[in-house]
């Protein structure tokens, strides 16, 4: 497979415009701009190419709800607030080849006839956002922003603007939210960000690594990015895997591999000649799948739904043997308590209170009663709230409970931890 | 208009409502905790949920907008569950201190639990504590383990009020109620969240701990503070009022009222209420008599005065109905032309383009309406004066000496400008409080409180208010006064 987004990862100087520049790089531009934004839109339909920050929902098709001609500027916004745990891609992205992103934003936002474009990074993000800004200067500096690019008669400016530590900021309504210098709250839909985003102005949010994806389909077309990957599930995605393998790291592969090959060959296999006990595929907020369903899953939207979890954002999470589920969960539990925001009830309330639960299970405490309140309290908590960040803790809760239901049992049971300890945590 | 079906009835409705207004409107109980309907949406409180057919999940009712055809169902069992269990995730970090909070009783979180939920408790971990007793400003007290984070004071503030005083700190089930850097909510209309709080998180330090709810019945009054006329519910049990609390009206004060109009009802509790009436001894001081004896004396005075030299000040705190009887009285049948009318005149009173009227009189529009002149500037051998005077009149009449002057009044003391006229107090209910030492016959007025009738407010419109208590004592309401005079 020819690596599309991943191309220049480990060159040296990789995120120099010159590098960059040299195996091709901008090289989108002179195609884009003999094209109208309508036929830019209508490409990227035609990829199929999918948002990769989590919902997968097709990137054109969102473009193209941005409506025409209110007079009011249109805004692009790039989420790049990455905090799901475990996953680490974009950061990749901004470490290795920050002018793809670029180039991207400036194919988005011709399509968008946008000439403003904001950032959002992840405040932790400190060196991935100089090295941006580094990136930005030179684009710049050579004519790829500013005014008149490239003699298009194309104006378009980037904005960086830094998160300051909430995960929440990662969901868009509360990342627009977090950008006009309020607090990081999901904001009620209608009316969506596409009427009514940043500053009360039309905007699209995208994930940096759909955003990177752009340059390569308006360079090769539609067809060819189409051709990579399976069914609805087309081209390639960039996969972070940490726990227990033996390569960590981020991997670029087609949608619709096989889990089981890509953990072999990709991830050098499960660490320490281990058992894979279970895998978390799409950042820790999808459901856990057991390593039987895991090694018959194929790495794509469909499949994976299929197999009763979420591609997500592609944060994968591999757990060995050894791994206590229990206190995995509570681990995970914490997390989502630490950042719900606290506007909707279910998940002010709800989150705390499966932190409470976990801590008690995993500390010996558990009752039997416990793990029927914790799936009713997941169901309680699903698709009741105004953003999906109630669903993020929902999802765990349900699949932990449910598909390793008798280590919870035993830890009832025997009033404490049967494994010696997770070496992960 | 959409046609849209709510639990199997059709109802025809205008574009661009929501299901929940419908819904109200058709007193279909669908419980909420955020929305207000004067408070721009904020979709928190999850409790609207309805089931709209052809949508995966239940929707808030509060953000959603009809559309032709709609099919709504308020009393699915997911609907009934999805309630059940916001509630009772409400309840968790609650402190369910029901008895010693001052909500209870008028508690939208302890209705809702007996009317939507009533389920056994199941949480069996430690509750979040925060914060409690925290002023919140010089009059709104906050109990932050209450609270359920709705935000409707914090778009009061927003919104309303338009000082953004307030926001919410802290994140999830510690969120907390703040003031901007601490500084307090000082705003004119701060008590308005303690009405709009669904909880006991806000409570007015006016009120708190002084009465059980239910035991305080609700009468429909005006609010006497200013010229606006905001439309209040006047609390009290027995003849002592606990607290105003607005009353809705769209073309005076929505739901609102400003917090100086809300601690108004004092002087009608006050210790230095006139109950009876009394005459002023020869000596300075002040001899209390029946209303017999009273009258009597008023005889006597009249008997050397002829009608046209008798003058009238009625009075701006006064309802249409009383000084409508006085003027009546001096034009068809004193037929003096010595009518004027008096105002309180405060020398700072406050004012804004929200609420509060720097006219602090309820009924001055009723004095311009009747004619009279402005102020009292003398000529009138026996005078009548309804409530009190002004310094400047007082003067006049001190200067010119009327043979006999009646006041009829309230309190002893309520007039701050007559501060000055330090008293004879011997005589008095209450000791060092102004009087009148200008008026010889003292005649007790019932307050607002203790008789029905109509104040007119600044824009001219006629607003009634009800009796809640009879007068204290022997007063009367001045109309009463005027009827017993006549007779004479």
């Amino acid at each position: 497979m020819e690596p599309i987004l991943t191309k220049n990862w480990g060159k040296p100087n990789s995120r120099k415009l010159v590098t960059y520049v040299e195996s091709g790089g901008y090289g989108s531009l002179k195609k884009l701009f003999q094209m109208s934004p309508a036929q830019v839109i209508d490409e990227v339909k035609a990829s199929g190419l999918r948002g990769r920050g989590g919902a997968g929902f097709p990137a054109g098709v969102k473009w193209g709800f941005v409506p025409k001609n209110t007079g009011k500027p249109v805004y692009l916004v790039v989420n790049a607030d990455e905090s799901e745990p475990g996953t680490f891609k974009d950061r990749a992205i901004f470490e290795n080849d920050p002018h793809m992103l670029i180039e991207g934003i400036i194919c988005a936002c011709y399509a968008l006839s946008s000439h403003v474009c904001y950032v959002y990074i992840r405040g932790e993000f400190f060196l991935q956002w100089e090295i941006f800004e580094a990136a930005l200067q030179e684009a710049r500096s050579n004519g790829l922003l500013g005014t008149n690019i490239k003699g298009s008669g194309f104006d378009l400016e980037i904005h960086t603007h830094r998160g300051a530590g909430a995960y929440i900021c990662g969901e868009e309504t509360a990342l627009l939210e977090s950008l006009e210098g309020k607090r990081g709250l999901p904001r009620i839909k209608p009316p969506f960000p596409a009427v009514k985003g940043a500053f009360g102005c039309p905007t699209t949010v995208n994930n940096v690594e759909t955003i990177a994806s752009v340059p390569w389909i308006i360079e090769h077309g539609a067809k060819a990015y189409a051709a990579i990957g399976v069914g609805k599930s087309t081209g390639t995605k960039l996969w972070s895997v940490c726990g227990h393998v033996n390569r960590p790291g981020v991997y670029e592969i087609p949608l619709g591999f096989p889990f089981r090959t890509f953990l072999q060959e990709y991830c050098g296999g499960v660490w320490k000649g281990r058992k894979l006990k279970a895998v978390i595929v799409g950042g820790s907020s999808v459901p856990v799948l057991t390593a039987n369903e895991a090694m018959q899953v194929n790495l794509d939207y469909e499949s994976l739904q299929a197999a009763g979890t979420l591609l997500g954002s592609g944060g994968m999470i591999v757990l060995d043997e050894t791994t206590c589920m229990v206190a995995a969960l509570d681990n995970l539990s914490d997390f989502y308590h630490h950042e719900s925001c606290g506007q909707c009830t279910p998940c002010r309330e709800g989150t705390g209170w499966v932190e409470k639960i976990m801590n008690r299970v995993d500390q010996g405490h558990g009752l039997t009663e416990d793990l029927g309140l914790l799936l009713d309290l997941a169901d309680n908590m699903q698709g009741r709230t105004i953003c999906t960040f109630a669903d993020a803790l929902a999802m765990p809760v349900r699949s932990f409970v449910q598909r390793f239901r008798s280590e919870f049992e035993e830890h009832i049971k025997l009033g404490r931890c049967p494994f010696a300890g997770p070496e992960w945590m | 208009m959409p046609k849209i079906t709510i639990d199997d009835k059709t109802y025809d409705v205008a574009e661009g409502k929501t299901v929940l207004k419908v819904c109200l409107e058709q007193n279909i109980p669908v419980p909420y905790f955020c929305y207000h309907p004067r408070l721009s949406i904020a979709g928190n409180c999850r409790m609207c949920m309805v089931e709209i057919e052809g949508r995966p999940k239940l929707e808030i009712s509060c953000n959603t907008l009809v559309q032709d055809g709609m099919v709504v169902r308020t009393t699915t069992p997911k609907a009934i569950e999805a309630r059940k269990s916001v509630l009772e995730f409400i309840l968790i970090n609650h402190p369910l201190d029901c008895p010693i909070c001052d909500q209870a009783g008028e508690c939208d979180l302890q209705d809702q639990y007996f009317q939507f939920s009533a389920v056994p408790y199941r949480f069996r971990e430690e509750k979040v504590h925060k914060p409690k007793a925290v002023p919140l400003g010089p009059l709104v007290m906050l109990d932050d383990e209450r609270c359920i984070v709705c935000t409707r004071c914090v778009r009061f503030c927003d919104e309303v009020a338009k000082t953004h005083e307030l926001g919410v700190a802290e994140r999830g089930d510690h969120s907390t109620i703040v003031t901007f850097a601490n500084e307090g909510m000082k705003n004119a209309y701060s008590l308005n969240t303690v009405d709009i709080c669904p909880v006991g998180a806000l409570t007015n330090r006016d009120f708190r701990f002084n009465k059980r709810v239910w035991f305080l019945k609700n009468t429909p009054s005006i609010c006497a503070g200013c010229a606006t006329g905001c439309n209040i519910w006047m609390d009290h049990q027995g003849d002592v009022i606990y607290r105003y609390r607005p009353r809705d009206n769209e073309a005076v004060n929505q739901s609102w009222m400003c917090d100086e109009g809300r601690l108004t009802y004092k002087f009608v509790n006050a210790p230095d209420r006139i109950t009876s009436p009394y005459a002023q001894e020869a000596g300075g001081g002040w001899a209390r008599l029946t209303w017999d004896a009273a009258l009597k004396r008023l005889n006597a005075a009249f008997a050397k005065v002829p009608p046209a030299e008798r003058g009238i000040v009625l009075s701006a705190q006064c309802s249409n109905e009383e000084n409508t009887a006085w003027s009546r009285l001096a034009s068809e049948q004193w037929k003096t032309s010595l009518l004027f009318g008096t105002w309180r005149q405060p020398s700072n009173p406050t004012q804004d383009n929200i609420l509060r009227h720097a006219d602090k009189n309820p009924n001055t529009r009723c004095l311009q309406e009747l004619k009279c002149h402005r102020e009292y500037t003398g000529g009138a051998r026996l005078l009548i004066v309804l409530d009190t005077l002004t310094p400047e009149e007082a003067t006049v009449v001190e200067k010119e000496r009327p043979e006999f002057v009646v006041v009829l009044a309230t309190n002893w003391g309520t007039d701050q400008d007559a501060v000055r006229w330090r008293p004879i107090a011997r005589g008095l209910p209450i000791s060092g409080g102004s009087c009148f030492p200008w008026a010889d016959l003292v005649l007790p007025l019932a307050t607002f409180a203790e008789q029905a009738g109509t104040f007119t407010n600044a824009k001219g419109m006629a607003q009634r208010f009800e009796r809640a208590f009879p007068p204290k004592g022997e007063a009367l309401p001045a109309w009463s006064i005027a009827e017993k005079v006549a007779g004479q």
